[in-house]
């Protein structure tokens, strides 16, 4: 069994988790072009290497982050989001869609 | 015993030196026209039909490891075409063919055993939708027919029909379904390819891509640099990485896929048994050992280590399918490191690099392709990088043009 330890709900089988994908900066939606919001949805670095991931704890609906080496598997940290989103992220309005 | 065998074994020398399949290792040349990174099945496919179909000979596959020890070794050696799309069923169909004559082609036996896959449904949309890839896979000239469950039990009569409190409640029966001995159809490929002169480089690791001027003009290795008139990466799990070398990233995350197999019993099992909604499949071996395979692992992962985690869920669902399994012993478990897509679909073709070319994105599911890939990847190098109608639904260029080609549905845990 591996254990992943949850900054809320402490150490627990990584059974209980989901993965969320590699935290990253995502762009404004109705200002950014098709190319760069394709690359935001599907392209990856996919690299060996330590990553900063989403992970949620589903029985307690918990997002949090952990870092973690992608060849070994080792867990170096998991902390709360808020260590590093510290103020609100906003996007620009979309544009109206006018209704025939 | 024949006295020849007897001689052999007191023979100092290998007797068999001089009809071995493939030749003794040379140094690299200098220069070579096309380069193939990977020699997975894929990889040396593609040099078989360069060689066979365009007379193109002055080819060097690069393996790090040894011919075929990648997913190529690993895979459970599912053979089928009822996919979903008209683009993969049209694709994979072409592949069913040409496994079919592989045997007599090498005059070497791949074991093609053609027995028919069963897919189970559980669900009323289950049904809907194996109702719409039998016609799919008719239309394209598959023989896939929904069965109901009494057809089912005559096939599988030891299969319980309720498993896990979901019953069976309808089939798509496939017979084109097959398997083959994977590690003989690189085997296959590779003593073809290198007898019209194709050179295979194991223990030659790619470590770098040299690219000038939008155009790749050379392979750095740990054996030295080869200068190339173009270059073919079919690397699967290590996708990403090789991409990287050469300067773009690929839609691509790459997981570890897990599969294991028991000790051997007798004959009972025929067609190959999956349930995408149990995540598993099962099927009987030649020898009579029983194969177990499912999903990828939950999260991405360069590595192929086993984990209990995965033995749990999918024996516990395979012997949800076949009870009376649960006293049977495992004898081995292993991984292999699968290049996954978005859209479970193949990225095939051109890359932003001019004369660098594509054959990834395989995933859980590039073994039954192995023939066509080489094929068609043979043609596009063959023609300068003109990209055959086959593939083209295949480019990498989709996910920028939001064109996926969604074979989820026809892939997940059947592979
Ligand atoms: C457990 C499991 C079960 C599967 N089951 C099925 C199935 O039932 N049916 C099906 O159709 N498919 C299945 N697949 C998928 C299938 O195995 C692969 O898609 C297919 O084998 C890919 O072939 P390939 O030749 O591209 O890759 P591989 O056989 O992996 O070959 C790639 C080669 O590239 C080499 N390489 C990597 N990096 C470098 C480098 N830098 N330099 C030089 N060489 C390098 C590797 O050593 C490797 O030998 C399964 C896979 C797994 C892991």
């Amino acid at each position: 069994m591996k254990i992943l330890n949850c900054p809320l709900n402490g150490p627990r089988n990584i059974s209980e988790f989901v993965h969320g994908g590699e935290v990253r900066d995502m762009p404004d939606p109705n200002l950014c072009s098709d190319s760069e919001w394709a690359d935001y949805v599907f392209y990856y670095e996919n690299s060996i290497t330590v990553i900063k991931e989403w992970w949620l704890h589903a029985p307690s609906g918990y997002w949090f982050i952990a870092e973690r080496h992608t060849a070994t598997d080792e867990i170096l940290k998991t902390y709360d989001p808020s260590e590093i989103y510290k103020d609100r992220v906003e996007f620009s309005q979309p544009p109206k869609e006018s209704v025939a | 015993m024949p006295f020849s065998l007897l001689k052999y074994g007191l023979n100092k020398d290998y007797p068999f030196e001089k009809h071995a399949d493939l030749p003794a290792p040379t140094e690299l040349k200098s220069s070579y026209d096309v380069v193939i990174i990977g020699g997975g099945g894929h990889g040396v496919a593609t040099a078989y039909y360069l060689a066979k179909y365009h007379g193109i000979t002055n080819v060097a596959v690069l393996e790090k490891g040894y011919l075929g020890g990648g997913n190529t070794a690993r895979n459970t050696a599912v053979i089928r075409s009822n996919y979903l799309t008209s683009e993969g069923v049209k694709f994979y169909t072409e592949s069913v063919k040409l496994f079919e004559g592989l045997s007599n082609e090498f005059d070497f036996n791949i074991m093609y055993s053609k027995r028919g896959q069963l897919t189970l449904a559980h669900t009323d949309a289950a049904v809907r939708g194996f109702r719409q890839r039998a016609e799919i896979n008719k239309h394209f000239g598959g023989k896939t027919e929904l069965i109901d469950p009494q057809q089912i039990r005559e096939l599988v009569p030891t299969l319980n029909m309720n498993p896990g409190h979901l019953p069976v409640l309808a089939g798509l029966w496939h017979m084109d379904g097959a398997t083959a001995r994977h590690d003989a159809v690189a085997w296959g490929y590779a003593k073809g390819a290198t007898q019209r002169g194709v050179e295979l480089h194991q223990l030659t690791e790619v470590t770098d891509v040299i690219v000038e001027n939008g155009r790749v003009t050379g392979i750095k290795t740990n054996r030295g640099t080869v200068n190339c008139g173009c270059a073919i990466q079919a690397v699967a799990g290590h996708s990403s990485l090789l991409a990287a070398k050469a300067g773009f990233k690929m839609p691509i995350l790459s997981y570890p896929l897990q599969a294991m197999v028991t000790q051997p019993v007798k004959p009972f099992l025929d067609p190959l048994v999956s349930s995408p909604s149990l995540h598993c499949y099962v099927q009987q071996t030649g020898r009579g050992e029983l194969v177990f395979g499912g999903g990828s692992d939950p999260y991405p992962l360069y590595n192929t280590r086993s984990t209990m985690d995965l033995k749990e869920s999918l024996l516990a669902h395979a012997i949800e399918l076949f009870p009376f399994m649960a006293n049977m012993r495992l004898m081995r478990q292993w991984a292999g490191l699968t290049d996954m897509t978005s859209d479970y679909s193949p990225i095939m073709g051109l890359s932003p690099v001019e004369n660098y070319y594509l054959d990834a994105g395989w995933g859980t599911w590039g073994f039954k392709s192995t023939p066509i890939c080489g094929k068609t990847m043979a043609e596009l190098v063959a023609n300068g990088g003109k990209v055959p109608e086959l593939i083209k639904p295949f480019a990498m260029d989709r996910f920028k043009t939001f064109q996926q080609v969604n074979e989820m549905g026809a892939t997940a845990a059947s592979h």
